[in-house]
């Protein structure tokens, strides 16, 4: 997302402002531009200090006729005024007339400055010489390579270590592109394709990959892309005669909800993001200006800036800054522009010509072989940075490619076959899985068999995937859709391994298997298989099936009241809350499953108040089964392997009673419980803080006891190494 | 390396007696203290605090007062009324000089160390002039009423104040009158109380400090007679005062085990007015702190809960040494335990009287940590008392058992010791030559057919013991050159060829015992000796030196070992050096050669000459990082010092046989329960 930040003034109101020539440009260096106006002077600008820094001019009667440029080698500044004159100056030098002089043979249009080549001056006719030829010969001939034509822009930029100089020309409405390389003193001229009824407003460019990527304001309010190659081809340089038609096509319409952009100057963002400074003309009223800043990818604008004052029409960007005349006030303004794709939030964002490679994995989509390939994940950066490798990891990328390719491969080539040949060839593949990409393999044959379920719905190899899931190290992520398919075919056996084994199971899953759990009848139950080990140490075997009675009460409190006035008594309610299991032997095996599973409070307390009322009352019966049971216990741990721990019980129910309150607090069937509960609870409290005190005595007592051990005389065994 | 069974002795009762006094040897590297039951000891500073002198003490003769004149003599006044000098080369006790004012309270020497002036029961202040033979009474200043408790002259030397119950006086030397009578107990409440000052002391300014019963430090201009400043520093008394040779630092011993120091320091940072203020609080002791002494950088207190704790100015220090820790003594550098290896018998060393206990036994053996169950129990076979009122010097058990000896200040007695099954008899020897007590060290042979006496000037005697309980003088070992110095330390060979002796000049003279020959002097290393023991097959020597250096000497060879110059060239671990007390016992493992047994306070230590040493980036104490490795790691972690500090505060160790230790400790809990009731303080939290 793009975003404009704050604002603030460069510059104030000038004597002036505008003018012929008005032109930002980099300064020597960071935080630094350079300002050319009103045809005289030009001001150096540091743009956090909101000051200049330093200011020329010229003579009364000069002129400058094009925008003073920084050479970023030397930090000097290269003026030209009165269309032939050369002047470069240092920043030390106050006075223009005394800098270094130098008197053309023809008209200069533009000085380019470029990071690491120079400055390269662009002449009126077209001819382009880098700083250092010239000034070698001032004097020299530059010859008219465009006749009749007037330069309308021009751009500079390195390709490689050669400048690269764009310009358009006009002539007689027709649009002509040049590029041209004044070391190579190469020169292509290509004609830009004719739009109907609209004419190029501004222009800009950029470079990428050996492209040159034009874009083109045109008047109809929208927004070309002209891509430019820049090989030389051979055959190209003797077709050189031809004039090449360069085909545009319509990136952006600038246009919003109806009303219009009336853009005036375009700056490339970034790669996916433009910034048109223009006016909106609403219907009927007065057009104001703004600045906006577009997503080419999407079409859409992102962001936008009144600017009430008006513009000069103009429009810089350098440093993650937008550089505008906002009525005579030269402003900055801060923006962020950061891509919204998802490689840039998995924070992958690589340029996409050098490999190709996804970097993330799709385990989803196993589909061909070059996601296969995506196992290497990890590899992808390494691959790229292939050059700085050194060769041993190098070769082992390659190794655990082919072998992963081979997988995929194999998938693929079962993705049709039947069932048996299917499970044989994947139970072969098992036993000799390499063991480097063990899990990634198994991760691919446990996604290729859900698949098969998925499109195949009678399909369902319910024990092969308990034995993959049993034996093997799996987690959620590696086969998400396991669980999912499980689920759907309630396979309760398959789900109860899953919650027991998968470290990473999603909060919204771990909820749906309880609900599925609870939701179960018993008798159903019966009749599948479940690993009981965690429940039938302590559930008593012979389970009573009756569901739960609602005791009517007599009226709305006397109970309670009766509850309160005699803690000590038992009654008979929590007596059966307390001693029997209210849910059978299987299903309780499953829940503990559930109960075992890791979680985070926050994601699963959403999905718990989704619960129905009688399953929740029902679950909470059973984890205060649970909690009496472990209480009865003095190192409060039920039997059992895998049984639930008493710190997850208590987990649960302070989870299932913060999720279910109201219904806790309104459901009548509840009331009962919840009070049993309670009374419970504080009793332990009590329990517990006597045992508290208990143990600070004995604390005491086993020191004194110590102190007085400390008999006279004993023989020890020491060892001495 | 192995296990041992470890005989874990708590029931040697030793309780150190309090502090009385000390005394800082002005100018001088020594320390002078003496405690309840009139021992008196001297560390030296120079050595590691080492307590290189210990003058046993005699129960009709307390000390209250210690002070160094004229040098390095040491003068100390009691309530028997006696001026005594203590000879530090003979350890003895010189003959006393009466007093003739009734039991002494104090003692002061002037700034030359010339006079001694002592304050006494009846009042009275008298001059003593120090002489080369001893003392001699000067004459008497003005007499009042009230014992004198304490004195103090005047750093010109020219008054003497003394300070009494309820007043103190200023009185001029030159003409013996009182100049000053100044009453402390004035304008105070408590006035019903006397007010005792228990402490004074006449500053070059004309300021005179007092520190007195009701927790105050006063300031006073005595010629005025006006109090200058009152610090109420304790809610109890204030016991002791001493104030540093610069006159800018005080430092109060109180009552409640609370150590003060008063600094004078400028009102205003850079302005010349000054003002005493109470800057730091130490509670180091749990009892009275009946005496504070202040040397140039440290500040000592001694307590009666036995404790002298020396606590280093860390401002006066130039750089981080051995002096620049905090140091706490509570128990002697020497052996009060002697073992009888064969018979399995203890002898424990008090000061009027000695135990004799036999130890107990196991069969079983068991894993590290475990403890043994008891087939037989220790069992206490006998008590020996001194006679008379003087304590005991030294003491010993003979390797076999069947001979034990000890000697107080004029007597020497050897007794044969008959065990006829449970019970135990002591016989003593008759017609024991008659000798030039004290002993200061008596050892047995191997064979315990010979007993070493150490004695006076170097002099070593050696007796030839027969049976059925006789004694022979055989020799008197004396070395070439002569010597003015006790003998403190002996140590026999095994094949008993060799005989090694310290004296307290700490040299050591090595005999041969066949043709009872001065064989050599180890080459001279100056510090104090404070453990050493010929090992039995090798016949080196190993020595323990104060400032925790270790050597070996090969006594055929008349040379230091390979592995000593290796030691003395590698230097010992950093942790080693800055251990806080010295190795008083080393003993060796008969079974294998390069095993040396070593202890202090705190640690025992199997050093093993056949490891690497530590360097400073080792773990010195590695014992228990050890034990977690496995086996085969272990290897690379192992050097030569292995170190327990399981038993402390250790006593004494012994090895009994290869494998099987005995470790005497005093838990400080045992002995502190036994001291008087500390002063009450309400506790935060009690």
């Amino acid at each position: 997302m793009a975003a404009l930040c704050e604002s603030f003034t460069l510059r104030g109101p000038g004597p002036g402002g505008g003018g012929p020539g008005l032109c930002l440009e980099p300064g020597p260096g960071r935080d630094l531009v350079l300002l050319t106006e009103r045809g005289r002077a030009a001001t150096l600008f540091k743009i956090s200090d909101q000051k200049p820094l330093g200011c020329w001019s010229v003579k009364h009667g000069q002129i400058l006729t094009c925008p003073v440029v920084c050479n970023f080698e030397t930090h000097e500044f290269i003026a030209v005024h009165d269309d032939k004159v050369l002047r470069i100056w240092k920043n030390e030098d106050i006075n223009l007339d005394k800098a270094f002089k130098a008197t053309l043979s023809a008209d200069v249009y533009r000085i380019h400055s470029l990071p690491q080549a120079g400055p390269v001056v662009l002449f009126r006719g077209g001819a382009a010489r880098t700083l250092d030829v010239l000034l070698e010969a001032p004097q020299q001939e530059i010859e008219n390579l465009i006749s009749a034509e007037v330069i309308r822009w021009s751009g500079a930029f390195m390709e490689g270590q050669q400048p690269v100089l764009i310009f358009t020309t006009e002539k007689d409405g027709d649009f002509f592109v040049y590029v041209q390389k004044p070391k190579l003193s190469s020169l292509h001229k290509y004609k830009l394709e004719q739009q109907e009824s609209a004419t190029p407003l501004c222009f800009t460019a950029h470079i990428t990959n050996q492209t040159v990527t034009l874009l083109c304001l045109y008047s109809n309010d929208s927004v070309y892309q002209v891509l430019i190659p820049l090989q030389q081809d051979i055959e190209e340089e003797e077709e050189k005669e031809k004039e090449e038609i360069l085909s545009k096509s319509l990136l952006l319409k600038l246009s919003v909800s109806g009303a219009v952009l009336k853009g005036t100057s375009l700056v490339v963002v970034d790669k996916d993001h433009v910034a048109v400074l223009g006016s909106l003309a609403a219907s009927g009223n007065k057009p104001e200006e703004y600045l906006t800043v577009w997503n080419t990818k999407f079409q859409t604008l992102q962001t936008s800036k009144e600017l009430p004052l008006g513009t000069s029409g103009q429009l810089w960007c350098y440093e993650e800054k937008f550089f505008l005349f906002h009525g005579k006030v030269l402003t900055v303004i801060l923006y962020k522009c950061e891509t919204s794709s998802l490689a840039a939030a998995v924070g992958k964002l690589k340029d996409s010509q050098t490999l190709d490679v996804s970097s993330f994995v799709n385990w989803n989509t196993l589909e061909d072989e070059e996601q296969v390939v995506s196992f290497q994940s990890q590899q992808s950066v390494a691959l790229k940075a292939e050059s700085r490798m050194n060769l041993r990891s190098r070769r082992s990328t390659v190794d655990e490619q082919s072998g992963t390719l081979s997988v995929g491969q194999l998938l693929l080539k079962l993705k049709n076959a039947s069932t048996y040949v299917l499970e044989t060839e994947l139970r072969q593949l098992m036993a000799k899985a390499p063991t480097p990409d063990l899990q990634a393999t198994i991760g691919c044959v446990v996604t290729a068999l859900i698949d098969r379920c998925k499109r195949n719905p009678k399909y369902y190899p319910q024990t092969f995937l308990q034995e993959i899931v049993e034996t093997r190290n799996l987690s959620y992520s590696l086969c998400p859709d396991l669980m999912a398919v499980a689920l759907e075919k309630n396979d309760m056996h398959l789900l109860q391994i899953c919650l027991e084994r998968f470290p990473d199971i999603p909060e919204e899953i771990t909820y749906a298997c309880l609900k599925t759990f609870l939701s179960m009848s018993e008798e159903y139950l019966q009749s599948i298989d479940v690993n009981l080990d965690s429940a039938i140490c302590y559930v008593d075997v012979e389970y009573n099936d009756t569901e739960f009675k609602i005791e009517t009460l007599e009226n709305g409190f006397s109970a309670e009241m009766e509850q309160d006035m005699c803690d000590t008594k038992t009654p008979r309610q929590s007596r059966s809350d307390g001693e029997s299991c209210p849910v059978g032997l299987r299903k309780a095996a499953l829940l503990n499953a559930v109960l075992h599973s890791a979680y985070t409070e926050t994601f699963l307390l959403p999905h718990l108040k989704n619960l129905p009322p009688q399953q929740a009352v029902l679950f909470l019966r059973y984890l205060y089964y649970l909690y009496v049971k472990c209480s009865e216990k003095v190192n409060t741990t039920l039997p059992g392997v895998r049984s639930p721990t008493i710190n997850q019980i208590m987990d649960w129910m302070c989870l299932l009673l913060d999720a279910q309150f109201t219904v806790m607090a309104m459901l009548p069937e509840a009331k009962d419980l919840v009070s049993n509960l309670h009374r419970f609870v504080r009793a332990q409290v009590r329990f517990y803080s006597e045992l508290n005190k208990m143990e600070g005595s004995l604390r005491e007592l086993q020191r004194l006891n110590l102190l007085r051990e400390s008999q006279t005389y004993s023989i020890e065994v020491l060892e001495i190494i | 390396m192995g296990e041992f069974q470890v005989h874990r002795v708590r029931f040697f009762g030793l309780v150190p007696a309090g502090v009385r006094c000390i005394a800082y040897q002005p100018r001088g590297t020594r320390l002078a203290l003496a405690r309840t039951d009139g021992t008196v000891e001297v560390y030296n500073f120079a050595a590691n605090y080492f307590q290189e002198k210990v003058i046993p003490g005699h129960e009709a003769r307390s000390v209250e007062s210690l002070c160094w004149a004229a040098g390095a003599r040491l003068f100390g006044a009691g309530l028997g009324g006696d001026i005594t000098e203590y000879d530090l080369a003979g350890l003895s006790v010189g003959r006393g000089v009466d007093g003739g004012g009734g039991p002494v309270w104090s003692m002061v020497a002037n700034g030359t160390g010339t006079q001694l002036a002592i304050g006494c029961e009846d009042g009275s202040v008298k001059i003593f002039q120090v002489v080369a033979e001893g003392i001699q009474f000067e004459r008497n200043l003005d007499r009042r009423k009230g014992r004198v408790l304490c004195l103090s002259w005047h750093p010109s030397d020219t008054h003497i104040v003394a300070g009494s119950i309820d007043f103190f006086r200023v009185i001029d030397v030159a003409s013996g009158q009182t100049v000053q009578r100044i009453m402390v107990n004035h304008h105070v409440e408590k006035a019903k109380r006397e007010c005792v000052v228990w402490a004074i002391a006449l500053l070059s300014s004309g300021t005179a400090v007092s520190a007195d019963s009701f927790g105050r430090v006063q300031f006073w201009d005595w010629q005025q007679g006006t109090l200058a400043e009152s610090c109420a520093v304790s809610t109890s008394a204030v016991l002791s005062l001493a104030v540093s040779e610069k006159e800018d630092s005080i430092v109060v011993g109180t009552s409640t085990g609370a150590t003060l120091q008063l600094q004078l320091l400028p009102v205003r940072l850079g302005g010349l007015e000054k003002q005493w203020v109470r800057t730091k609080v130490f509670q180091f002791h749990s009892h009275d702190v009946r005496a504070v002494a202040h040397s140039p950088t440290a500040l000592i207190s001694g307590g009666l809960d036995a404790q002298l704790v020396i606590r280093p100015l860390m401002e006066k220090m130039q750089k981080k040494n051995y002096d620049a820790v905090l140091r706490k003594f509570i128990f002697p550098h020497r052996r009060l335990v002697s073992c009888a290896r064969k018979a399995r018998l203890l002898l424990f060393q008090f000061s009027q009287y000695l135990e004799l206990w036999r130890l107990g036994s196991t069969e079983e053996t068991g894993k590290d940590g475990e403890v043994l169950p008891l087939c037989r129990m220790p069992e206490h076979l006998l008590q020996l008392k001194s006679k008379g009122p003087e304590h005991i010097y030294c003491s010993s058990v003979s390797p076999c058992g069947t001979w034990l000896g000890y000697s107080t200040a004029s007597r020497f007695q050897l007794y044969r010791v008959h065990c006829d099954g449970d019970g135990v008899s002591l016989s003593k020897v008759p017609k024991v030559p008659k000798l030039l007590p004290p002993a200061y060290q008596l050892q047995f042979s191997a064979g315990s057919d010979s007993l070493f006496v150490a004695s006076a000037r170097g002099s070593v005697h050696v007796f030839q013991l027969l049976e059925p309980g006789g004694c022979k003088h055989l020799h008197t070992l004396r070395p070439p050159s002569g010597c003015s110095e006790a003998v403190y330390l002996l140590a026999p060979s095994a094949d008993g060829r060799w005989l090694a002796a310290v004296s307290g000049d700490w040299a050591i003279h090595i005999y041969n015992l066949k043709c009872f020959k001065h064989h050599c002097v180890v080459p001279r290393y100056d510090c104090a000796v404070s453990a050493l023991a010929i090992h039995p097959t090798t016949n080196n020597l190993v020595i323990a030196y104060s400032d925790q250096q270790l050597s070996e000497f090969s006594i055929p060879e008349k040379q230091y070992t390979g592995w000593s110059r290796a030691v003395q060239s590698r230097g010992l671990h950093r942790l080693w050096l800055e251990r806080d007390s010295p190795i008083t016992h080393i003993t060796f493992n008969p079974k294998n050669a390069s095993h040396i047994l070593l202890h202090d306070t705190f640690l025992l230590c199997v050093l093993d000459k056949s490891l690497p040493l530590p360097d400073d980036g080792a773990i010195l104490m590695n014992q228990s990082t050890l034990k977690q490795l496995p086996e085969t790691a272990r290897k690379r972690q192992l050097h030569a010092f292995k170190i327990c500090k399981k038993f402390q505060p250790l006593l004494f160790m012994d090895l009994l046989d290869k494998n099987c230790l005995v470790v005497v400790e005093r838990p400080i809990m045992d002995f502190k329960t036994q001291l008087p009731q500390p002063v009450q303080q309400k506790k935060f939290g009690t």
